[in-house]
């Protein structure tokens, strides 16, 4: 095991870009999809079918070939982003469809009377949104969103063929390096449940805090 | 519910059509150049060695890259590897087996060699040798032996045409370059420029993608390898022309089999005596613009007696 | 969908800004693709040489056996998979403690990893302790573990999900456990599971494209060949994404009508598995009519 214990830095390192990617992703992850699953109930056709489009895009393919388009096709497009820049963005988009679905069923949850009241009490949409559904919605959805950072977490490995160096990447090359492939994965996977196992944790208790109690 | 047997039946009709358009062998070698070399008689081997195992067997299985042009790439129209790395592949071949260049496709199924797995392959007998642009060194020289060299590159660096800032390797530094993950040259760069912001990917056309998208200043390996992107794109890429180290390819083999290794420094000789080394390098790396060298001279080294390598940064391979 | 927004339909005001934004949103995406087409075709991107090679027949084959290959190591893995979450399911729900505690490790174990690195594990460490496979294998090796594990929860989610009362009626006409599980809960909660099971085939397909980091000769890697030959690695991604999202967007419908003709015969709802995230493409796959249940089956 001195391959792990030689090697700490490594695997520091490469936790620590994990990390970044992921929780980056995840800002990014949630904005988007709360804009998308606006844009899904929009009265406005072009924009409904532009949301709907774009989920069933990105969502049926493989996160891999998300990444190898944004980093080898978008540069002719015009947008050349630096590797780390291109998977927050691939895991953002990627995520941000799941998000989505989730916060939209977190709203479809909500049920109408409170819509109606609000509707009666005069508040314009934009006001009933902000102020009367998406709190009850968001309260729903902490446990699936939860779930979708942990999967984001995991899937941020993915970022090991565009040259970010993440710890899955760590875990290989070390791997590699010392043809000890064992000790790595083990340190890779130890440092992951050490991301996974407390965010399902913190998950669990932020739950129960914002349940609604009905 | 006629959709969803709908659905379900043109799924299984997607499935069939792939299924049904016939399914060509997996990786079998390509016909090589129009060789018009006789056929060759089967030889026969003391029982026991690697050559007579083989024979036994029927058949070869070698590791070779897929995307290098020249060397090793797989062509998609035929379905097949092609590669001066090939070719030398298939003449030890039919060292082992007899007969002619073109039934010997037969007998060698090309697997495709990754960076990291070259040595593990060689060690666990999942390929019997590679012939995949691997580098001698003596690092590997630890877990397995190599036959050869059949051929010195060195490494080089590529730019765009118009691009006259990079002339060698020193002025690499500070800049952005690209070459592939773990590998030889990526091991270089880090020790001689070790300045330089080094870019690694699994292949080096993506490497080539990047410096296409200004990404990258350079990308840097083996000349052979470089020339093959820059003859594909002559106006957009140049090299810059000064290699700056030996790159002797070799062939990998289990660490200890000295008749095969024997075996195969023998053929490699008698290929190069009877002009078909030479034949087969104008065939594929000789269409890139690359003159035919002459031969390397083949290293009989007595296997184990490489000194173990005293800097940390060596176990990478390219 | 005309949608009555947020329940209300919605007055001449909002009419007329609808149709404003309409015009306007479309002109504003058909700019955008025009733009975008327009680069591409500056950066040579929609050159003939570039696209011709997908008019040859042996391309077309060469990418069409990559999918196949793709299709064939999902299947496999599938089945696999199913076959070791049936067991880590009845595993965990066993009255032995001991099985249950060594199950949850293993689940919670591979499910807090991710499949790259488990495929990397597979592929470049099993050779190095000796395990000698096809490529094929070691890949489908990693997807069985790791889905096998998020499909064991599925399952024990499935089988909890069942009415309670079926199991007491089971027993009280003198079953026993198992041949209460074999004969009723697990051919009941396996209907109920189906739709989930062909979404899960939706990303087993998408993970299977990881196997061309590790020289697995699936739909990408056969692309990024085919990429690296005619030097036309746009294209080729492009194609490849194009028949991925075919494949899997026809399965992602059929998922979807299993579930809605599922809910309709069985009365059964979406099986929600807490904490499994993306890993269950069923999350997206709830259509309209999802909700989001208050489900206390988490560990």
């Amino acid at each position: 095991m001195d391959v792990i214990t030689e090697n700490l830095d490594v695997f520091a390192e490469g936790m620590r870009r994990t990390v970044e990617l992921s929780v980056l992703s995840f800002i990014l992850a949630f904005a988007l999809g709360v804009v998308l699953a606006g844009l899904r109930v929009s009265p406005v056709p072009p924009l409904r079918w532009a949301s709907a489009t774009f989920v069933e895009l990105v969502r049926n393919t493989p996160l891999l070939v998300l990444m190898f388009i944004v980093v080898f096709a978008f540069p002719s497009i015009g947008f050349t982003w630096s590797y780390f820049l291109s998977a927050v963005i691939v895991l953002a988009a990627y995520t941000a469809t799941f998000v989505g679905e989730t916060v939209r069923s977190g709203i479809n949850s909500v049920s109408k009377g409170q819509v109606e009241a609000a509707r009666a009490l005069g508040l314009t949409f934009p006001q009933v949104l902000r102020l009367v559904v998406m709190p009850q919605a968001l309260r729903t959805v902490v446990g699936p969103l939860g779930g979708i950072f942990i999967a984001l977490l995991k899937n941020s490995g993915v970022a090991v063929a565009i040259n970010v160096n993440e710890l899955t990447s760590a875990a290989a090359f070390l791997g590699t390096e010392t043809a000890q492939f064992i000790p790595a994965f083990l340190g890779a996977a130890a440092a992951y449940l050490m991301l996974t196992i407390p965010s399902g944790f913190a998950t669990n208790w932020l739950e129960q805090k914002v349940a609604i109690k009905r | 519910m006629r959709n969803i047997r709908l659905m379900a039946a043109s799924l299984a009709a997607i499935a069939l059509v792939a299924t049904a358009c016939g399914d060509s062998d997996d990786n079998p070698a390509v016909g090589g150049g129009q060789s018009n070399t006789p056929a060759e008689t089967r030889p026969t081997f003391e029982a026991g060695t690697t050559m007579a195992n083989l024979q036994n067997k029927g058949k070869i299985v070698v590791g070779v890259k897929f995307d290098q042009p020249g060397l090793g790439q797989k062509n998609p129209i035929t379905n097949k590897v092609e590669g001066f790395d090939v070719e030398v592949a298939k003449q030890i071949a039919l060292g082992i087996f007899g007969g002619s260049i073109n039934d010997i496709e037969s007998k060698i199924e090309f697997r495709e060699s990754i960076t990291a797995n070259r040595e593990v392959f060689i060690e666990n007998g999942t390929v019997d040798m590679v012939v995949a642009t691997y580098t001698i060194n003596d690092a590997r020289k630890q877990r397995i032996d190599f036959a050869g060299p059949y051929y010195v590159a060195g490494q080089d660096i590529m730019v765009k045409a118009n691009d006259n800032s990079i002339r060698g390797v020193n002025d690499l530094a500070g800049k952005k370059t690209c070459s592939v993950r773990n590998s030889t040259p990526a091991a270089n760069i880090k020790r001689l420029v070790p300045t330089a912001d080094l870019t690694e990917f699994d292949q080096y056309s993506d490497c080539v993608q990047a410096l296409r998208d200004n990404r990258v200043t350079s990308v840097t390996t083996d000349n052979s390898i470089l020339l093959g992107f820059v003859a594909a794109s002559p106006t957009e890429f140049k090299i810059v022309g000064n290699k700056f180290t030996e790159e002797p390819y070799g062939i990998g083999v289990r660490k200890g089999d000295d008749a095969f290794r024997t075996f195969i420094n023998d053929r490699l000789e008698a290929i190069y005596a009877n002009g078909e080394w030479a034949k087969l390098f104008q065939a594929t790396l000789g269409t890139l613009g690359i003159p035919t060298p002459a031969p390397p001279r083949v290293d009989r080294y007595v296997s184990g007696s490489a000194p173990a390598p005293t800097t940390t940064t060596t176990t990478a391979r390219p | 969908m005309t949608a009555p927004f947020l329940g209300d339909a919605l007055g001449p005001r909002g009419r007329r800004q609808t149709r404003i934004l309409t015009v306007i949103s479309a002109v504003v995406i058909l700019g955008l693709v025009v733009v975008a087409l327009m680069r591409l075709a500056d950066k040579g991107q929609l050159d003939e040489a570039k696209w011709e090679p997908f008019t040859q027949w042996p391309v077309q084959r060469f990418f069409l056996e990559g999918i196949r290959t793709t299709v064939e190591v999902s299947l496999v893995s599938m089945v696999g998979a199913m076959a070791l979450a049936t067991f880590l399911a009845l595993a965990r729900l066993a009255r032995t403690g001991a099985l249950r505690w060594a199950t949850t490790l293993f689940v919670e174990f591979f499910r807090g990893l991710p499949l790259v690195l488990l495929i990397f594990f597979c592929a470049l460490g099993l050779p190095a302790y000796g395990v000698r496979l096809s490529v094929f294998w070691y890949v489908a090796i990693g997807l069985i573990v790791y889905n096998g594990c998020v499909l064991g929860e599925i399952f024990r989610a499935g089988i909890l999900s069942l009415d309670r009362g079926q199991t007491e009626a089971a027993y009280s006409l003198g079953m026993g456990y198992w041949q209460a599980m074999f004969l009723v809960i697990i051919p009941q909660a396996a209907r109920r599971m189906i739709p989930a099971i062909v979404s899960q085939l939706v990303t087993l397909l998408k993970d299977s494209s990881l196997g061309a980091a590790v020289a697995f000769e699936e739909a990408l890697r056969r692309a990024r060949i085919n990429g690296e030959f005619f030097q036309n690695p746009l294209q080729s991604l492009f194609v490849v994404a194009v028949l991925y999202i075919v494949v899997n967007f026809a399965l992602s419908m059929l998922a979807r009508r299993l579930e809605v003709r599922q809910r309709r015969r069985y009365k059964a709802g979406a099986i929600v598995v807490p904490g499994a995230g993306m890993d269950l493409a069923l999350m997206g796959a709830q259509g309209e009519s999802a909700e989001i249940a208050d489900d206390d089956t988490a560990t």
